[in-house]
């Protein structure tokens, strides 16, 4: 081992000047073949990051509903349970959330959803907006984050039923254009609201009922007192881990299946939407873009790696006799190939580290950039991350020991006694 | 020290069939000065070739030391020159782009040894042949005389069997190459066997024995008084 170690480290002084030497009468050609190297490791690292980015976006985006959370719609039984016939629905009440709060500890918090399509006034303009009437918890929960300057509904709001309201960012511009809203009132039925926060600008890549933005939250107590037959929408709960989740879940049809005299197998009785799972699929398909542009970016790179076989191979050719003197003094077949692949990966490097210095360049002008709108925050910037540095390190590496192996298994494959005779 | 019998090459290029040796046997013992000379064509390179186990018989037994070397694989081949055999050509093949050191130290690099004890060797060795003062030169900075010094320094750095020459003074300059040939007197007459390629019969001459090859055969086997 330590043998090995010595006849690389002065194999690999001997390469470099013999890299040296055939860049001096080979400038162009090996000029030429790192470019190839440097653009392939561009078009790879600037691929790789710009997946990267994109499932970041991803990430942030999913964030936009919450995360790990679930969503439980009251439904209607598909089979008879107790003597009680199949078809009957479910309808949620009020005392339903603090029930399966206290009967569940795989639950760290839960919150009702009462919901109105409604006109919001402001003087002489009304948008018509969905209201919600909902738990202190919901802004969490639902990653409904105020703005500097603003806060969420409070339990003191919920408790002493205040008429207070967070609207959503895209409603607030509706209502009140350049102006900042907190502080001010809005008319809703009649009533009026002082507004106490604007919801920070998100993307949202899973919603129901329509995205935040175009929302207004209030205090469910608040809602019950002006809307009186109003019944829960839905409820929005978040278990205390990922790991939690299936059992929460199955809790909750236990209980509101004893409550409500359903079969907890009855899974039409109460639609849960777990987004547990559409997280993982986009999960998936940002890894399954990431790769696919990743094999674009490695099948780019390849071609530059042909170019450094091809040089390998004229090196080889030109080194033939060199090859023979080192085998008349003993060079065993590895110690023959060594210095190929060397230098190969010697060139794959220099070209490699070439193109990530300018894709990096690149990465900081787009992010300099001001590059606004939906798409955008939709696609992220191109983020370069440990994850793609290593994998440029290793597709790089690996065409680099390809492009040297191929041409110095012919290097050992000569023949040494004609090879001595070779000019 | 070389045993061979019944040493046979045949090289098919194409349809030809080329028999460069039919039926060598030769022997050679320990510190003997040998001189293979012979006519060009007359298969003296092909023998050599096989002495310096660069190239396989088609058929025949060759004994290096006690070994026998048909049927061993590449690398094993490579540990047998490394070890028992060292070259000197006639165009030197010094690698241009190391050192004098450096390409001393080859022999012993292929053969694993550490760097502080490679660079003691080689540096001891070019001090013996005269070129202690030139450890760092390159190639292209030495004479013809001197590059040759260097090749004997590294065929001899890793102490082999035997030291196999084709034709060394046959690049070099009359007084340059009369140098070597002194140089190859003293290693004999140190105890070192040397096999020596040469069609000089004024070089042939100093051997202790002469062996005359022509077409394929040996047809003359010489020991000096």
């Amino acid at each position: 081992m330590k043998a090995r170690y010595e006849f690389l480290k002065t194999e690999a002084a001997l390469v470099w000047r013999l890299f040296r030497a055939d860049a001096e009468h080979q400038t162009k050609r090996i000029a030429l073949t790192i470019l190839a190297i440097a653009w392939g490791t561009l078009s790879i690292v600037m691929l790789l990051s710009f997946g990267e980015g994109l499932k970041r976006a991803f990430h942030k985006s999913k964030r936009g509903l919450g995360e790990n959370i679930a969503i439980l719609w009251p439904g209607a039984t598909t089979k008879a349970f107790a003597g009680l016939p199949s078809g009957r629905t479910i309808a949620f009440r009020d005392e339903d959330a603090d029930l399966l709060r206290e009967r569940i500890p795989e639950i760290e918090s839960l919150s009702r959803e009462y919901a109105k399509w409604i006109g919001v006034t402001n003087g002489r303009k009304t948008v018509n907006g969905r209201v919600r009437g909902i738990d202190p918890c919901f802004g969490e929960i639902r990653h409904i984050l105020p703005q500097r300057g603003g806060r969420f509904v409070d339990e003191p709001d919920l408790a002493q039923k205040r008429r207070v309201i967070v609207l959503g960012d895209q409603l607030a511009i509706d209502l009140f254009g350049d102006e900042d809203p907190v502080g001010r009132t809005v008319q809703i039925n009649q009533s009026s609201f002082l507004v106490i926060g604007v919801m920070q600008p998100k993307t949202m890549m899973g919603m129901y009922s329509g995205p935040d933005k175009g929302q207004a939250s209030i205090p469910a107590t608040t809602f019950k007192a002006m809307f009186t037959d109003a019944k829960v929408q839905n409820l929005v709960y978040r278990p205390v881990s990922a790991a939690a989740a299936d059992q929460a879940k199955a809790e909750v049809y236990r209980i509101l299946g004893a409550k409500y005299r359903f079969d907890p197998e009855d899974t039409r009785a109460l639609s849960i939407w777990d987004t547990r799972e559409d997280q993982r699929i986009v999960d998936n398909i940002g890894i399954g873009i990431q790769m696919f542009l990743g094999v674009i970016g490695a099948l780019t790179l390849f071609v530059g790696g042909m170019g450094v076989a091809n040089i390998m191979y004229a090196v080889v050719k030109e080194r033939t006799r060199e090859i023979g003197v080192k085998m008349a003094l003993g060079a065993k077949m590895r110690q023959v190939m060594t210095p190929f692949v060397l230098e190969a990966l010697l060139m794959t490097v220099i070209g490699g580290f070439l193109g990530t210095t300018v894709s990096l360049g690149l990465m900081a002008i787009i992010a300099s950039l001001p590059l606004e709108g939906e798409a955008f925050d939709f696609l992220g910037r191109p983020t370069f991350s440990p994850g793609v540095a290593v994998a440029t390190a290793a597709v790089l590496g690996t065409i680099g020991m390809l492009a040297g192996y191929f041409p110095a298994r012919r290097a050992a494959s000569v023949n040494p006694a004609e090879s001595l005779r070779y000019e | 020290m070389i045993e061979m019998k019944q040493i046979r090459k045949v090289y098919s290029t194409g349809k030809v069939e080329v028999e460069a040796l039919r039926g060598v046997d030769l022997e050679i013992g320990s510190n003997e000065y040998v001189a293979i000379v012979g006519p060009s064509g007359s298969g003296k390179s092909t023998l050599m070739n096989i002495v310096g186990c660069l190239d396989t018989p088609t058929s025949g037994e060759y004994v290096l030391s006690g070994e026998r070397v048909g049927g061993l694989d590449r690398n094993r081949l490579a540990e047998i020159r490394n070890k028992r055999i060292g070259f000197v050509f006639q165009n030197f093949n010094l690698l241009p782009y190391a050192t004098a050191l450096e390409n001393v130290e080859l022999p012993l690099l292929f053969a694993g040894a550490p760097a502080r004890q490679r660079r003691e060797r080689a540096a001891a060795m070019l001090d013996r042949v005269g070129l202690g003062d030139r450890l760092e030169h390159k190639p292209t900075e030495l004479s013809g005389g001197q590059m040759q010094r260097v090749a004997i320094a590294r065929a001899l750095v890793n102490t082999p069997a035997i030291l196999l020459a084709d034709e060394p003074t046959g690049n070099l300059d009359s007084a340059a190459g009369k140098a070597i040939v002194s140089l190859f007197a003293e290693l004999y007459a140190a105890g070192q066997t040397i096999v020596l390629i040469t069609h000089d019969a004024s070089i042939a001459k100093l051997a202790s024995r002469v062996v005359q090859v022509r077409d394929g055969q040996i047809v003359e086997d010489r020991r000096a008084a």
